[in-house]
């Protein structure tokens, strides 16, 4: 999406458009002959994965609010109809909700990368703000989604969740009684959630064409975080190289996709969310979905729930400001021994985090959860800050060229080139 | 390569250690939990066993549609992947029943009428509505078309981690505690006590005893089988289309992994230039 676009149309037809509507040529430099460094790993076809998945979500949730109805006497039993009675409700259903998980795996996958590899940093930081801008419309669209089949545990969820902003002094109450459109959850509140719920997506596909402007700006990062200095050398044409790498990969992850609509699609969701809402009864253990646990777990770690709120919103809004609290100006983990091993430590502490958000509180659980807390916390306020000031990194490749050719240990390097 | 490995294999053994150090202090047991059955329709290939589908229902039918809910519709009872009753039984079955009609007649009044294979199960004649079964009971009786789906169990770690895997997968685990909830009448003097269900007391008194049903096919009338041949009879009415979709679902997989294989080989003959 950047520059001037080196595309000819070769017939006189296409010449004709090209010189009032340039989208072919957009389209040809930003997918066929944009420069990708030549030494990416399949960590970076989880952008290509992602824009799949966002758009399977997108036909999939459109086709389901064909037949759902939005009102808390209807939601469920319409559910009920599209498993039942709709041909083939069940798949697009079963690939709408394992759809969301698969979305939130690959999101994981790809901002794990670009922590690992320092891909936040100069000049990308602007793509990167996008990208957690891009993951909070997410996380509100799936909450959403979550509450729209009025399950038991969508209700639960939904209070809980807008229960959160009661704890802003002053003002939470009016912003809580506000969302909910009435004095607690009920129909207004179930009513404006499926509105947003088809809304969010456009705008998350909105912010994801900035995302991709701005990558195609500043170029692809890579896994030995040096800048492209010879376009030549250093990189391959979008296509077909990225094309197909990206396919395969794409195709690999269908298959556990695939692997879960078909032969596992109730394991991510709660037994609650089978059983009708009813505000009287409240589930026994109220659970997010698996991707929400270790926010979930740090506000529970936290006894007041002022703080446990500010926590848990710090927890995600702290990721904006990545390229500012890492003062390393080496960019790779690769390079980096020290940063390597606290980045497994952070691994560790989402994941644990996130298994004791799925557990009940105990006196044992809480005690685990603070120290992996303070694991995340610290990892983002003091090691990232620290590391640059005393890591000694290991040296960095010239090029991007030589670091494949080391690796590769290709003696001749100049055939490489054409 | 050495320090990779250290730098993630010292992290990956805390995760281990903590993983382990919790599943320790998660375990305070007070009662058994659900021991895992096998089933028919479990794993890769798995269908439902028609004659129990069939079994199933009929012990549906004799004892809990006096109380319990069933929200299917009755035409799915032809399913031939379900119970797979003639169409003929399924009208008589539906006629059978009374049907409050959808709109009132022209003189404007609320009407019943014979069901027809289309409409749902009616609620039981005795509770027409949950409020009405809750004060009989102190608690309504939950509908039983998604029961299957909405009993679990805990698995516990590292189980529920296996329950996920390709030939580990198990998912049946609704089924297992309508099994155990119906075994679980272990008291003869307190018919509300039940081993399996959380905190013991529990609303239903025990609703079935060996010899209350007698089976066509002539399978011995205990309670162990009611328990099976309902909670198989349920699984299939929480989940009708299992059979269609691990059929589409085997297709699906050959051909992404026939489709993985073809485009990793021309991923290696597009990049084999660059190497």
């Amino acid at each position: 999406m950047s520059g001037t676009s080196t595309y000819v149309p070769k017939s006189a037809l296409g010449r004709w458009f090209e010189s009032r509507l340039p989208i072919v040529g957009l389209v040809h430099s930003s997918f066929v002959a944009y420069p990708v460094p030549r030494n990416l790993n399949y960590l970076w076809t989880f952008g290509a994965i992602l824009s799949f998945m966002l758009v399977a979500q997108i036909v999939s949730g459109v086709i389901l609010a064909m037949h759902y109805v939005p009102s808390s006497k209807m939601a469920f039993d319409s559910i009920e109809h599209i498993m039942r009675d709709v041909n083939y409700g069940w798949l697009i259903r079963y690939l709408h909700t394992n759809g969301a998980s698969m979305f939130f795996f690959a999101v994981y996958m790809h901002m794990f990368r670009g922590i690992y590899y320092g891909s936040y940093k100069a000049p990308r930081e602007v793509l990167w703000i996008l990208g957690v801008i891009i993951y909070l419309l997410m996380m509100a669209t799936a909450f959403m989604g979550y509450v729209l089949p009025w399950g038991s545990m969508s209700f639960a969820g939904a209070t809980v969740i807008t229960n959160l902003f009661t704890a802003i002094p002053l003002v939470g109450g009016g912003v809580a009684h506000w969302l909910w459109g009435g004095y607690a959850v009920g129909d207004p509140t179930l009513n404006r959630f499926f509105s947003l719920h088809y809304l969010l997506p456009f705008m998350i596909a909105g912010v994801v064409g900035l995302h991709v402007w701005a990558l195609h700006v500043s170029g692809q990062n890579n896994p030995d975080g040096v800048e492209v200095k010879n376009v030549k050398r250093d990189t391959v044409a979008f296509t077909p190289y990225a094309t197909i790498k990206d396919l395969f990969g794409l195709s690999l992850f269908l298959i556990l996709y695939a692997w879960f609509v078909f032969y596992i699609p109730n394991y991510l969701l709660d037994a609650d969310n089978s059983v009708p809402a009813n505000p009287l009864v409240t589930p026994a253990h109220i659970v997010p979905e698996w991707y929400l646990l270790p926010f979930y777990a740090i506000l529970r770690a936290i006894p007041n729930k002022l703080v446990g709120v500010v926590a848990l919103a710090a927890a995600i809004v702290l990721l904006a400001f990545l390229p500012w609290l890492d003062t390393s100006p080496v960019k790779s983990a690769k390079y980096r021994p020290l940063f390597r091993f606290f980045f497994w430590v952070f691994v560790v502490c989402c994941v644990g985090l996130g298994y004791l958000g799925s557990q009940e509180v105990s006196d044992g659980t809480t005690l685990v959860a603070r120290i992996l807390a303070i694991g995340y916390f610290g990892f983002l306020l003091v090691v990232l800050p620290l590391l640059g000031l005393i890591e000694k990194t290991k040296p960095i490749p010239a090029s991007i060229a030589d670091a494949v050719l080391t690796k590769a240990s290709v003696p001749s390097a100049p055939s490489v080139a054409s | 390569m050495i320090r990779l490995k250290t730098s993630f294999f010292i992290p990956a053994a805390l995760a281990l250690l903590l993983a382990s150090g919790v599943g320790a202090l998660a375990q305070e047991e007070d009662q058994p939990k659900p021991s895992r059955q096998s089933w028919t329709f479990s794993g890769f290939f798995g269908t439902f066993d028609q004659a129990q589908l069939q079994r199933g229902f009929e012990v549906y039918k004799e004892v809990c549609s006096t109380c319990h809910r069933l929200s299917i519709p009755f035409r799915t009872l032809s399913d031939p992947d379900g119970p797979g009753y003639s169409l003929d039984q399924v009208k008589a079955l539906a006629a059978s029943y009374q049907v409050t009609n959808d709109e009132p007649n022209d003189k404007g009044e609320i009407f019943k009428r014979p069901g027809l294979p289309s409409d749902v199960f009616p609620p039981p004649d005795a509770y027409p509505n949950d409020q009405a079964a809750a004060a009989a009971f102190g608690k309504a009786p939950p509908d039983m078309a998604l029961l299957a789906k909405a009993r679990k169990y805990e698995r516990g770690f590292p189980w529920f981690i296996f329950d996920a895997l390709p030939f580990f997968q198990y998912q049946e685990i609704g089924a297992d505690y309508i099994d155990a909830i119906l075994n679980g009448y272990t008291k003869s003097d307190d018919p509300q006590w039940n081993l399996y269900y959380p905190g013991h007391k529990i609303a239903m008194p025990q609703p079935i005893t060996d010899g209350r049903v007698e089976y066509k096919d002539g399978t011995p009338s205990t309670v162990a089988n009611y328990a099976k041949d309902v909670a198989s009879f349920l699984s299939w009415a929480a989940e009708p289309t299992l059979v269609e979709r691990k059929k589409i679902g085997l297709r699906v997989m050959v051909f992404l992994i026939v489709l993985s294989a073809l485009l990793y080989f021309t991923k290696k003959r597009i990049w084999s230039d660059l190497h």
